[in-house]
């Protein structure tokens, strides 16, 4: 397991008879305390397709039952249940028909980034746009990736907004995600999109989307609340 | 306090438990306004149970509530499920 940002951390799973996974799919983690007491949490694969280990990006929720315990207290070697896995709508198509646009909002960027993975992976030209929206740079998770992945020149271009803070001389995006910024990051001839994030953020870009003449069936969505982690 | 919307894709690890087929693409059609979605992107509200909703008319689609060991489903609200095992 390896810090991503202050809040957040990969952890690399072995899983037993795992049978592959898609990029976008997520698993349960169920965990069990002494007295029976159990919690289960849905988190998203960070890792693409056909890897031998399953890396989950988990952001520390103060609060959650869950997230303190796989970020804080989890050790190598540790053992805990997973089903999936799971889900087969919020999953890359190898060949989606045209451009894509993913966006993500803080730690939704998780599944958007196993598509990345993947795309890198199949050496897939298919022309995609990342636009990710974080507080602030200390907040991007998987920034040096990110970077790289951005100057390959192989069609995948990332882009970042930073909501609250922004560093120095940064000379990108500063605000929420809004209708000029999504014309202006959006592909020509835009064929599928996906967003994750907080439901606010998720159903503020989908309707946004739509409003700009993309088609409702075409904006494929995951969100996940912002608290219960 | 309104609760937590999220969507099909929320469920779709219970549901998992209930279906051979992948059921996030499998395309509900809701009883009350004849909407067809895929499961993925129909709204999703936990609580006690999982609650599904239309969302275009927001009628409850479909109810899941489980023990850990049994799974009691309502699908009053769901004219068809069409899945593709």
């Amino acid at each position: 397991m390896w810090p991503e940002t202050d809040r957040v951390k990969t952890l690399a799973l072995d899983v037993q008879d795992w049978t592959g996974h898609r990029a976008g799919q997520h698993v349960d983690v169920r965990l069990t305390a002494d007295d029976g007491y159990q919690a289960q949490r849905s988190y998203s694969i960070a890792s693409s397709a056909g890897g031998p280990r399953v890396e989950l990006t988990v952001e520390r929720i103060d609060d959650g039952e869950v997230s303190p315990y796989l970020t804080e207290e989890a050790h190598t070697g540790d053992r805990f249940e997973l089903r999936g896995p799971v889900g087969g709508y919020f999953v890359w198509d190898p060949d989606p028909g045209g451009p894509v646009l993913l966006v993500g909002g803080g730690s939704g960027i998780v599944p958007l980034m196993a598509m990345a993975r993947q795309r890198t992976a199949n050496h897939d030209a298919v022309p995609t746009s990342l636009l990710y929206s974080a507080r602030s740079w200390e907040d991007v998770i998987y920034r040096d990736e990110l970077e790289r992945y951005g100057k390959r020149g192989d069609g995948l271009e990332i882009v970042f907004t930073l909501t609250r803070e922004q560093p120095p001389g940064w000379s990108g995006y500063g605000r929420r995600v809004d209708r000029e910024l999504l014309a202006e990051v959006a592909p020509a001839d835009l064929t599928l999109t996906f967003v994750c994030g907080p439901t606010p953020f998720v159903e503020a870009v989908a309707e946004t989307l739509v409003g700009l003449g993309h088609e409702p069936s075409r904006i494929k969505t995951e969100r996940f609340g912002p608290t219960g982690g | 306090m309104e609760a937590l919307r999220l969507d099909g894709n929320a469920a779709a690890g219970l549901l998992s438990e209930v279906f051979a087929a992948e059921v996030t693409t499998a395309v509900g059609t809701c009883d009350g306004c004849g909407s067809a979605e895929a499961v993925g992107a129909i709204h999703v509200y936990l609580a006690a149970g999982t609650v599904l909703r239309c969302p275009h008319c927001e009628a409850v689609v479909m109810k899941v509530v489980t023990d850990g060991e049994r799974i009691w489903m309502d699908l009053r609200g769901l004219r068809t499920l069409e899945l593709a095992p």
